[in-house]
């Protein structure tokens, strides 16, 4: 982002806050980009002459007599193959050392697909992981975050499921991440040899908060150049989604806009559908996946955050510690991923529906059956091999360092049924156990 | 009013709320066009507060690029939809944009184009004669819609009293033709009628001789509500429930399979995905009762999450006005609006724009007046030729951290007579569809005339054995929360015979299973028969020795039952299961001696 010549400079500046200026100008655009001395900013109030503008990096140094140049474009990213491989700021330029990606210059947060022209998600994405691919099957063109504590593996989950994705591109959007997180990741794309399907743009706790409501569009908007002109497969990871809100949790605030729910914008519903209705599937192959995920404080998914993320993406990830066996686990009941009746028993084997349901049925005998025993409670003989059940269920099938494909764990769900239950406590179609009881 | 050269100029900008200078009267809810420069694209705004020389008006897209001085055009009528032949099976945006009308993948901004086809042309058959006497909403004839008779009718607007002076023969028109010429009987003035009229949205269309109470039930095959909590056609329901619990689910089942003449599926801010398993499913689906693809009697308003906010509010309204027009002909029409919570979420992001004072959780102030009176124009109505419809509006809402005591919630219980509460802990079980049927109700099951209605229709115990069924469910909770305090050896065998009984029907009956050919869609016979089926095996005494036995054995009842459900009705394999149930009863059947 560069001052070009034959731009007016403004001086006039008559107020400034912590985030924002408001100069005296004439001719500017609403969401139109600026440098004040140097530093980004973004045009989003305008009153007569007087426009207030957002600096990305904070106000401090700025002064009342400070340029002020307007650049007559919202923000933009130059999109081409040339993105390929590289790694950018919020604005869209390299923090590799590399050149700048010359391209079409490409406006961010551009309109909204129109639903009729959507294909409907058909095409599983298989990861190996039976948390995900036998019982929350992901779909291309779907859009579905991890609900996870800080504390819990999800970047190294994430990483897995960006490398053992069958993906054509794999954009990844950092939001606040540690530093340290973002060299796992170029660290494990670059060991498993897939930084030439990766482009990444990052905003780490060391640059400024604000700048992060950028990453997502420009993300995006690579991944749309890439679905469209190129009707590519392509993987978007967004980490983390509520450093993102608490950033535009920051912004209304500056714009003395009164906060609904945790203190957040009332927008935050809008705001944060525009990103992840991006997910897409285009009718010429191309598709868009966003993946994202989204920390929770202490679990609690009530809060505004997750809650308003739930009923946008189109299902949800949680990450568990299984005590009993000492395993990571997507966990079974809180997990959903709304677009798998589009591929289960369809794209997958015909048993797939109902051994999945009756899986998690049975796992949920067990969790009633821990209750009563830690209530001091006698167990019934179907109580105890509905635990061993579960026992062997989060081994051999659910945790996360399984990768086996979904036949795989379908039949070894009818192996366990046959070692456990009887066949009518089941509850399964007559024909489908007729076909697969494993005797 | 002069409608050219009406111009303001933008004077402010915050997002998409515009304030205009003007020195012209202007009206509240007008619409205007604002032009962005750049593309000189015109974007489509409506007037919400006029201030002394200041208009605020929210423009329904994006404001990227507007500049300060930038031209406003006022048009001087207020949102309104173009009602006509020619919109069924459509999907059409808020502003009832037709969206397959629009090229490209993407939505261009300031794109407008109106759904009805003025080339098209329809066969028109008259059916009232030269010399009536008319009003607004009469049937002066109709044309052919898909499979049903569009009624052509006076339009809405002329309420007085009018004489037909001229009406066009048998033959084929298009649509802004002249159909024919009314003249008022007071002032001898003459009116043009096209086939085609428009309506301001936010007013409702009220060209009818009577509103009644809602009496017949409206069959929609899912058990949960014809059995246990039914919705009426003319009724108002709505769906609360944190997400994953099925809410979206559930309106979909009900609009394949609810017993009406037209579905209109209002998705307001929700999934576009969502919207897409409709656009790809219905031309494909059948209506069981007609046999016709479904997309025949469906029409879409789509504004997505993604689409703009502003157009959100509108596209509920929309929805609305075109139910109306169709309930004017005479049919039944349900209308489905997912979410109402984001449309009220709209209304919350423009008066918080507009810096009004707060109330509850930012909302505005009047929210529970705006969507009960939203509810209100939904109801079953006699038309002035003698004719009935409906429009049955079933809403859900999408309460923030599935909490129930929020403000839409709250506001809709004012006004909506059904609740079909979806719990958590059912979802969380799979227990689908997750309404909750204790927590759940339908006032109309406490209206005369709906029990006599279903008295006479469907039998004379009906209600009285909906309600015995609540009250096992009951109790059979209350003996699940005692059983699991006291432990299972602890309490009388009868606790478990009763909540296993419970179970019995929560598994077979409230439970059904969406996805399933055959268990998605379930008659009110087939419902009766299962009412009374297990109702025997409630009543029925049965011999245990042990606590251990009882969950055995409901178990394999219930493995049985379910077979069932999967099964043809009434085909060999339904009454084998039967029989086989049968033995299963009488095995364990304590004999009563007479």
């Amino acid at each position: 982002m560069s001052k070009q010549a034959f731009q007016k400079v403004f001086t006039n500046l008559t107020s400034i806050t912590k985030a924002t200026c408001t100069v005296q100008a004439e001719n500017v655009a609403n969401e139109e980009m600026a440098l004040v001395d140097g530093k980004p900013a973004q045009v989003v109030k305008l009153v007569g002459d007087q426009v207030t503008l957002q600096i990305f990096k904070g106000t401090s140094g700025v002064s009342t007599n400070s340029e002020v140049v307007f650049l007559g474009k919202s923000p933009t990213l130059k999109v081409g193959d040339e993105l390929i491989g590289r790694f950018f700021d919020a604005y869209g330029d390299p923090i590799d050392g590399g050149e700048p990606v010359e391209g079409k210059e490409i406006e961010i947060g551009g309109p909204a697909v129109n639903p009729v022209r959507r294909k409907q998600p058909s095409e599983l994405i298989a990861t190996g992981i039976a948390g995900i691919d036998l019982n929350n099957t992901l779909v291309t063109g779907q859009k579905i975050p991890f609900f996870a504590d800080p504390d819990q593996p999800y970047n190294q989950v994430m990483a897995d499921v960006a490398l053992r994705a069958e993906v054509d591109k794999i954009i990844l959007g950092g939001m606040g991440m540690l530093y340290d997180d973002f060299l796992y990741y170029k660290e494990t794309f670059d060991a498993a040899g897939a930084l030439d399907k990766i482009i990444c743009f990052m905003n780490t706790t060391d640059d400024s908060a604000i700048e992060r409501v950028l990453i997502p569009d420009m993300c995006l908007t690579a991944a749309e150049y890439f679905a469209t002109v190129k009707n590519e497969k392509v993987l978007v990871l967004l980490t983390d989604m509520t450093l993102y809100a608490d950033a535009l949790s920051i912004v209304s605030n500056r714009m003395d806009q009164i906060p609904t729910k945790d203190f957040m914008p009332g927008s935050l519903y809008s705001d944060l559908a525009k990103i992840y209705e991006k997910a897409v599937q285009f009718p010429e192959g191309g598709s868009i996946t966003i993946v994202a995920v989204t920390t929770l404080s202490g679990g609690d998914i009530t809060h505004a955050i997750p809650d308003n993320t739930g009923y946008i993406t189109e299902g949800q990830l949680f990450l568990r510690t299984d005590t009993d066996v000492l395993k990571v686990i997507v966990d079974p009941f809180r997990s959903l991923s709304r677009l798998k009746q589009l591929v289960i028993g369809k794209k997958t084997r015909e048993d797939h529906p109902q051994v999945m349901n009756a899986c998690i049925r049975l796992f949920s005998d067990a969790a009633n059956a821990k209750t009563k025993l830690e209530n001091g409670f006698d167990l019934t003989d179907y109580d105890k091999r509905s635990l061993d059940f579960a026992k062997d269920y989060s081994t051999n099938i659910l945790a996360i360092d399984i990768n086996i494909v979904v036949d795989e764990m379908l039949d070894r769900c009818w192996e366990l049924f046959a070692k456990y239950f009887g066949k009518h406590e089941v509850g399964l179609k007559q024909e489908l156990v007729d076909k697969y009881w494993k005797a | 009013m002069e409608k050219s050269k009406r111009i303001g100029k933008v004077y402010g900008i915050v997002q998409n709320l515009v304030s205009v200078k003007v020195d012209i009267p202007i009206m509240n809810r007008e619409i205007c066009y604002v032009v962005e420069p750049k593309n000189n694209t015109r974007l489509m705004a409506e007037v919400i507060k006029v201030n002394d020389n200041l208009v605020n008006i929210q423009v329904f897209e994006s404001t990227r690029g507007v500049k300060i001085g930038s031209i406003v055009e006022f048009t001087g009528s207020m949102l309104e939809v173009d009602l006509g032949p020619g919109l069924l099976s459509r999907s059409l945006d808020g502003l009832q944009n037709d969206l397959n009308k629009i090229d490209g993948v993407f939505l261009p901004r300031g794109s407008y184009n109106s759904p009805i086809n003025l080339e098209e042309e329809y066969e028109f058959t008259p059916t009232a004669s030269v010399g009536d006497v008319v009003t607004g909403g009469d049937w002066l004839g109709h044309v052919k819609e898909n499979w049903f008779e569009h009624r052509i009718m006076v339009p809405f607007i002329l309420a007085g009293k009018y004489k037909i002076k001229t009406l066009k023969v048998k033959g084929m028109y298009k649509v802004k033709d002249m159909i024919a010429v009314i003249v008022d009987v007071k002032n001898n003035e003459e009116h043009v009628v096209t086939m085609c009229q428009k309506w301001p949205v936010h007013k409702p269309i009220t060209n009818f001789a009577d509103k009644k109470r809602p009496f017949k039930p409206l069959e929609t095959g899912i058990r949960t509500m014809d059995t246990l909590n039914p919705m009426m056609e003319g009724g108002t329901g709505f769906i609360p429930g944190p997400f994953g619990c099925g809410k979206t689910v559930l309106q979909h089942n009900i609009s394949q399979y609810a017993a009406a003449d037209l579905i209109i599926i209002a998705a307001c801010g929700e999934r576009a995905n969502e919207v897409v398993e409709i656009f790809v499913e219905f031309p494909e689906l059948d209506d069981p009762r007609t046999g016709r693809k479904l997309m025949e009697r469906t029409i879409i308003i789509c504004n997505t999450s993604n689409m703009p906010v502003a157009a959100r509010e509108a596209s509920v309204y929309t929805a609305m006005t075109i139910s109306e027009y169709y309930r004017q002909m005479g049919l039944k029409v349900i209308l489905l609006a997912d979410s109402t919570s984001r449309w009220a979420q709209a209304l919350r992001e423009i008066s918080n724009k507009m810096e009004e004072l707060p109330g509850p959780d930012a909302f505005p102030m009047d929210l529970t007046a705006i969507i009960s009176s939203f509810y209100a124009r939904a109801g079953f109505v006699e038309l002035n030729n003698g004719n009935s419809g409906s429009i049955t509006f079933i809403g859900t809402v999408s309460p923030a951290g599935g909490n129930l005591k929020e403000p839409v919630v709250e506001a809709t219980k004012k006004s909506a007579r059904c609740f079909y509460a979806l719990s958590q802990k059912r979802a969380d079980s799979k227990r689908y569809p997750a309404v909750d049927p204790v927590d759940s109700y339908s006032k109309y099951l406490e209206y005369d005339e709906v029990i006599k209605y279903m008295g006479a229709n469907i039998s004379d115990i009906w209600v009285d054995n909906v309600l015995k069924i609540k009250n096992i469910l009951r109790r059979g909770k209350e003996a699940y929360e005692q059983i699991n305090i006291l432990g299972d050896d602890s309490v009388p065998i009868s606790y478990h015979d009763i909540f296993w009984k419970s179970e019995v029907i929560d598994f077979t009956f409230l439970q059904q299973d969406a996805f399933d050919k055959i268990d998605c869609y379930s008659p009110i016979d087939r419902q009766k028969f299962m009412v009374k089926l297990i109702l025997d095996i409630c009543d029925a005494n049965f011999n245990f020795k042990a606590f251990s036995e009882v969950q055995d054995y409901f178990k394999n009842i219930i493995n049985n039952i379910k077979q069932m459900n999967y099964s043809e009705f009434q085909s060999d394999k339904f009454n084998e299961y039967q029989n086989k149930l049968q033995e299963l009863i009488d095995e364990k059947r304590v004999q009563e001696s007479v």
